[in-house]
């Protein structure tokens, strides 16, 4: 390849908001569900009804904002999206595009191509549609309006990014802000957070942008990262071969790795877009601005300084801990009852997260509380059960929160240091293994280790290994 | 007396003191109904069963002491984009030939909570769209002052079946005129509240920043207490108002010593009816001779009103009629290739030549390139409106005027040539456009024996000075011939 080429990449992604109930009516967000069960008047589209906004729509959008160094626009209003598709029961989409709630920020990312900031365009408020089911053997389709007016907020980047490690990183940095406001679960696969790719290439030095793509129903930053390096690939071939470029919506064919063309911008609708009478214009007082600005929570590299200051842990558990805020605040109400952090922190880093990566878990679903963590952590350390007990212990607490006392009581995993049980029980292994005992005689230590291990077997796990290797050691 | 010569106070009044029921009422309306429906076709749907049902219920809980308003017993006609739960609701357009509404517009819930009784869903133009009743998919509604007339419109049903007897009150809706013109058509009192009174809800949108809700009546003291029964804050409606000042009744107070009014000199020149700019001069003296004092002057930009009318009415319209499309209720054709067609076929059979007219208008001035120099200057012209009034109640408590340039046009006359019977909105238009109050209260009879209409209009949340001095006028003429409609 003679010239040398640069990716543009712009995203719009979509966050579907943790609110209980619907943007504008009080029908519940909750996932699953039997069709059409979380559905009213409103959300439906049925003649006659009228939407109501839900406030804490505008303090969740408002929160990402200024979390992402926006201008809140305090004046802001929706406007209608008119497009014929039955997933949409009124025919048009209430969104906003004359006057977004927030416009003109920035978040900072950092790859291995250095530290960059990537701006901000505009993030706004808007309604879910609903779900359009094809039943190919009745050869019919079906619309399920549970998702119709669940709220979104889409928040449009400016082309800041070269790169599908710049994207990444920008998108791990969006769902970080979002988690932390407690905003949104952000999970891609599950569609709460959805991010399309306007992506163009341009020889190096050239001043103007080129023709862009848009690719849609990217599921995951592994199909994020390919369909990037694909369209990229494919643009440049069609450059390179004389072609052009078409200003086209493109869907990622995750299986095949591959793209294809839905509408090129000949296509494109006019959404006639004007404001909706049906709403007020949203004025979001300095009073009421105050208010969310008060209520945001410490952001990860504040809380980063704070754990330096405050937790005796090395710096590797405080990046590890406070990627996640459910680990930082799990983390955080643990050391609070139990104090000891670095034990606290090993649990969160160590067999946490083996237990969640190994069931493709997010620490959002963790069951077990901070008080059954501590009493855990308490129940070690008062030697009432070993090491490998407790990891027992917290393997049945990963998979249904149990209470880690009365679980060692039920299930009779309490060490057990009576003198006299384990002195009748290791003269026993020492019977049984005359071979072994021969050998630590005969100066080989490592034979030791096989008697603790007859020893803790017989016990059935339940002793403390110091005590065995002691009498042991005496009774030889 | 007859039954039907009273107004919707008297006879709930005469049933509160037993003098005659519920039922008795509902039965002489309906067997009103049945003698003079085929001539006037005030209504698109008559619920006998469910409105005897009702009446009989009502009258028990009057009875027992559970009802007491003033309106409790009473028969009233809802317009046909109210929806009503249970009843069919079809905006007079074969696209819902077959809606039954799962709830009820809070205006209906109110006068249910009142007890009054509801007959049927009365005949309009299909989605309110027309001046003379005459779009519907299901008939054109007859003047009862005179049958080869129309009634007007959209509320042409409304007014018709008050004038006719054919109930004690309706309730209207009013986007551009559609309360009061008819109103003045059939020789009724209609009033379209201040924006924001009368929620919203359950009302089968048409323009929704100019839609009102409001009464059509017999009388003045009928119009303030349906008024006063409707008006509401409603947290369903974003754009409903809390108002502390809903005891409307209150100005119904024979006086209008030292109320100054303006007559816009714009509203009585060209295109006139010479008879109807007499009545309403002569009105104007009325209210002289009452202590008002009255004069002209000039309201300015009210030629401008229609176009800003009818683009922002229209744009409103093409987005709220978009829902209308054959997949979740309502008309669906019979025969289709894939959703498009579909689509295409079942709202091009459903609707009807004056709903594509204004979607067509509606999706125009809204579409790219043309924002700008349709809508948006539209709005700066609402604006100015508004301004335009404003100034003049900064001198005027009232502004007097016709409600319409003629009298009730012939059948078939208007629809030929749809720009003219546009312009004949020019006086109440305006008053959408601003958001105010406005009454229509009748004023005379031209030569033809056809009613005329007196509008006036106040300040945005001043419904009691225009209650007030229609009160006024009217106890002065000795009310009007109201339910004796031929």
């Amino acid at each position: 390849m003679a010239k040398q080429y640069e990716t543009v990449i712009g995203l719009e992604v979509h966050v579907e908001l943790a609110t209980k109930t619907k943007i504008f009516c009080g029908c519940s967000t909750a996932f699953g569900g039997a069709p059409n069960t979380h559905t009213c008047p409103v959300c439906t589209g049925m003649p006659g009804s009228l939407p109501v906004l839900n406030k804490q729509v505008v303090n969740y959008a408002a929160a990402v904002g200024l979390a992402t160094n926006c201008t809140i626009t305090q004046y802001c209003k929706f406007d209608r999206k008119n497009y014929f598709y039955p997933d949409n029961p009124q025919n048009y989409q209430i969104s906003q595009l004359y006057l977004p709630i927030c416009r003109d920020g920035h978040v900072d990312i950092e790859t291995a191509a250095g530290k960059k900031s990537v701006g901000i365009h505009e993030i706004h408020m808007e309604e879910d549609a609903g779900k359009l089911i094809h039943d190919e053997w009745e050869d019919c389709s079906l619309v399920d309006y549970n998702r119709s007016g669940v709220p979104l907020i889409e928040i449009v980047s400016e082309p800041d990014m070269c790169s599908a490690e710049e994207v990444i990183a920008y998108l791990e940095k969006l769902r970080m802000i979002i988690q932390y406001l407690g905003a949104s679960d952000c999970k891609l696969n599950e569609g709460s957070m959805r991010a399309d790719v306007n992506l163009s290439v341009r020889e190096v030095g050239a001043s103007e942008y080129g023709t862009r793509t848009e690719m849609k129903n990217l599921n995951s930053f592994r199909a994020i990262t390919h369909a990037i390096e694909r369209e990229r690939e494919r643009q440049i071939d069609l450059l390179e071969s004389g072609q052009q470029v078409v200003q086209e919506t493109r869907r990622w064919d995750d299986a095949k790795e591959y793209s294809y063309a839905m509408r090129s911008k000949e296509d494109a609708q006019d959404y006639r877009y004007f404001p909706d009478p049906d709403l007020v214009p949203v004025y979001i007082s300095d009073e009421w601005l105050q208010q969310i600005r008060d209520s945001q929570p410490e952001f990860r590299e504040e809380k980063m300084e704070r754990y330096r200051k405050e937790f005796d842990i090395p710096e590797y558990d405080i990046g590890i801990i406070t990627d996640s805020k459910r680990l930082a605040d799990l983390f955080e109400e643990t050391v609070a009852i139990c104090g000891q952090p670095k034990k606290v922190s090993n649990w969160l880093m160590g067999e946490t997260l083996r237990l969640l990566k190994e069931k493709g878990m997010d620490p959002e679903e963790i069951l077990f509380s901070p008080e059954h963590l501590a009493k855990l952590i308490q129940l070690v350390d008062s030697k009432a059960i070993n090491s490998t007990v407790a990891k027992e212990v917290f393997e049945a607490m990963f998979a249904g929160n149990v209470d880690p006392e009365q679980y060692v009581e039920e299930k009779g995993l309490k060490t057990v240091n009576d003198e006299d049980t384990l002195r009748t029980t290791i003269a026993e292994v020492i019977a049984s293994n005359p071979q072994s005992v021969e050998d630590y005689r005969n100066g080989k230590e490592k034979a030791i280790g096989f008697l603790v291990g007859q020893t803790m077997k017989a016990m059935k796990g339940k002793a403390d290994p110091a005590s065995v290797n002691r009498i042991l050691k005496e009774l030889l | 007396m007859d039954i039907l010569e009273y107004s919707a106070v008297e006879l709930s009044a005469a049933i509160r003191e037993g003098k005659v029921t519920a039922t008795d009422a509902m039965e002489a309306v309906l067997a009103r109904i049945d003698a003079r429906e085929k001539d006037i076709n005030a209504y698109v749907t008559v619920d006998r069963e469910q409105a005897l049902r009702a009446a009989a219920s009502v009258q028990e809980k009057i009875e027992k002491g559970e009802l007491t308003g003033p309106l409790a017993g009473v028969p009233v006609a809802v317009k046909d984009n109210m929806c009503t739960e249970g009843m069919l609701t079809t905006c007079s357009s074969k696209i819902l030939e077959n809606f039954v509404p799962t709830f009820s517009a809070e205006a209906v819930v109110n006068l249910g909570k009142a007890g009054a009784v509801i007959i049927g869903k009365t005949n309009m133009d299909e989605f309110a769209m027309g001046s003379t009743t005459e779009t519907s998919a299901y008939g054109v509604t007859r003047n009862p002052w005179n049958t080869a007339h129309v009634p007007g419109g959209s509320s042409g049903g409304s007014a018709a079946a008050v004038a006719a007897g054919e109930c004690f009150f309706a309730l209207g809706s009013d986007t551009g005129g559609s309360i009061r013109q008819p109103a003045s058509f059939c020789g009724v009192v209609g009033l379209k509240p201040t924006y924001g009174t009368v929620s919203r809800y359950g009302l089968i949108a048409y323009g929704s920043s100019l839609d009102q809700i409001g009464p059509l009546t017999k009388n003045v003291t009928d119009c303030a207490a349906v008024l006063e029964l409707i008006a509401s804050h409603d947290t369903k409606d974003s754009t409903s108002v809390r108002r502390e000042d809903t005891d409307f009744t209150s100005a119904l107070v024979d006086d209008v010593r030292g109320m100054k009014i303006g007559i816009p000199r714009d509203y009585l020149g060209d295109g006139i009816d010479a008879e109807v700019k007499e009545a309403v001069l002569a009105a104007a003296k009325v209210l002289e001779e009452k202590g008002a004092v009255v004069e002209e002057f000039d309201l300015s930009l009210v030629e401008y009103a229609i176009p800003a009318y009818y683009t922002i009415a229209a744009a409103e319209a093409s987005s709220n009629l978009e829902r209308f499309d054959g997949v979740k209720y309502g008309y669906r054709t019979s025969s289709y290739e894939g959703l498009h067609n579909m689509y295409k076929k079942t709202r091009s059979e459903g609707f009807g030549a004056e709903v594509k007219r204004r979607i067509m208008l509606g999706s125009f001035v809204l579409s790219s390139g043309y924002y700008d120099a349709y809508y948006l200057k539209a709005l700066k012209v609402k604006a100015m409106i508004k301004k335009a009034f404003d100034d003049a109640f900064a001198r005027y408590d009232l502004i007097l005027g016709p409600v319409a340039p003629t009298t009730a046009p012939r059948l078939e006359e208007s629809l030929s040539d749809p720009l003219k019977m546009y312009l004949g909105d020019i006086y109440t238009i305006s008053v959408n456009l601003a958001g105010l109050p406005g009454i229509s209260v009748p004023c005379g009879k031209d030569t033809k024996g056809l009613p005329i209409g007196l509008q006036m209009i106040a300040d945005s949340f001043q419904e009691k000075k225009l209650i007030q001095a229609a009160y006024t006028y009217e106890k002065m003429k000795g009310g009007v011939e109201n339910g004796k409609a031929i």
